[in-house]
């Protein structure tokens, strides 16, 4: 996994690209939910669009990273789902946790 | 035509979550040699990874020294693969649902629940001598009658 953060006015975008499964973690998303939490974000988009492959350890570490960011007073939502990832978080049911959006400005707009 | 005699594979791998891969690339080589297409391999690969993964950290207790053992059998209507560890086994009825409410939050135990979504069959048995055996099986050539969601 890759990550590229932005920052636009208090949003933190982390755009994550290729793999999220066990033992491809060039980057960890716990260090990056606990570096955007050390600079004092709440609103935090994590932007799937890149992303080759979710296994179950990568669909974990999303939850994760949402309860820590839940757990800090903040908000985490996702954007760029492909269909294979909206699947997997239809089947295990985590579509009723997340806040999912198609497009950027629209999770943006949710933010403010 | 594809050809009707089953086609097989193995290979071993040590305990490295890296070595997934190489398990990967036999398995689907196998399904291409055996004419089946790439939509019906993915779910296939998929749960694999699942099942390995599980083996090299839960079987082996990631031990690099510990090794997995990979078969693969391909027939025109089936494929069937085993994922033997060197663990001590578990219970797999005990292993809590995944979409419960209580479990929905936590960051793990969704590995076997997903393989059952991706496969027809998938079977544990603990070898009386130590280690698990993963049995995992998809029909092919039923792609247009599935309805569920895959993922
Ligand atoms: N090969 C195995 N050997 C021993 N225990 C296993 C094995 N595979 C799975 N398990 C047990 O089943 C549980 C659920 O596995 P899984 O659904 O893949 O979730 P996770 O890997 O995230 O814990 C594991 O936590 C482990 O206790
Ligand atoms: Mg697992």
């Amino acid at each position: 996994m890759k990550s590229e953060v932005i920052d636009r006015e208090d949003v933190r975008t982390i755009k994550l690209s290729g793999k999220i499964t066990i033992g491809a973690g060039d980057v960890t998303m716990r260090e990056l939910i606990h570096a955007a939490i050390d600079d004092g974000k709440k609103k935090i988009l994590i932007d799937l669009g890149d992303v080759k492959a979710v296994d179950s350890s990568g669909i974990g570490e999303l939850v994760a990273a949402y309860t820590t960011v839940a757990k800090n007073g903040g908000r985490l939502a996702l954007v760029h789902l492909s269909p294979k990832i909206n699947d997997i978080l239809q089947v295990t049911q985590l579509v009723t946790v997340f806040d999912i959006f198609d497009d950027e400005a629209s999770a943006l707009a949710s933010f403010s | 035509m594809p050809d009707t005699k089953p086609v097989n594979a193995a290979i071993s791998i040590t305990s490295r979550f890296e070595n997934i891969e190489l398990a990967e690339r036999v398995v689907h080589d196998l399904m291409v040699s055996a004419g089946i297409g790439e939509e019906e391999i993915a779910p296939v690969i998929r749960a694999l990874w699942e099942g390995i993964a599980n083996a090299i950290r839960h079987g082996n207790g990631g031990d690099p020294d510990r090794r997995v053992e990979i078969e693969a059998t391909v027939s025109p209507a089936l494929v069937r693969v085993t994922i033997t560890d060197q663990g001590a086994g578990f219970d797999v009825a005990a292993v809590p649902d995944p979409t419960a409410a209580e479990n929905l939050l936590k960051p793990s135990g969704r590995g076997i629940f997903i393989m059952r979504q991706l496969m027809d069959r998938v079977e544990f048995s603990n070898l009386s001598g130590g280690g698990t055996v993963l049995l995992l099986e998809r029909r092919l050539g039923t792609t247009q009658e599935r309805e569920h969601h895959e993922v």
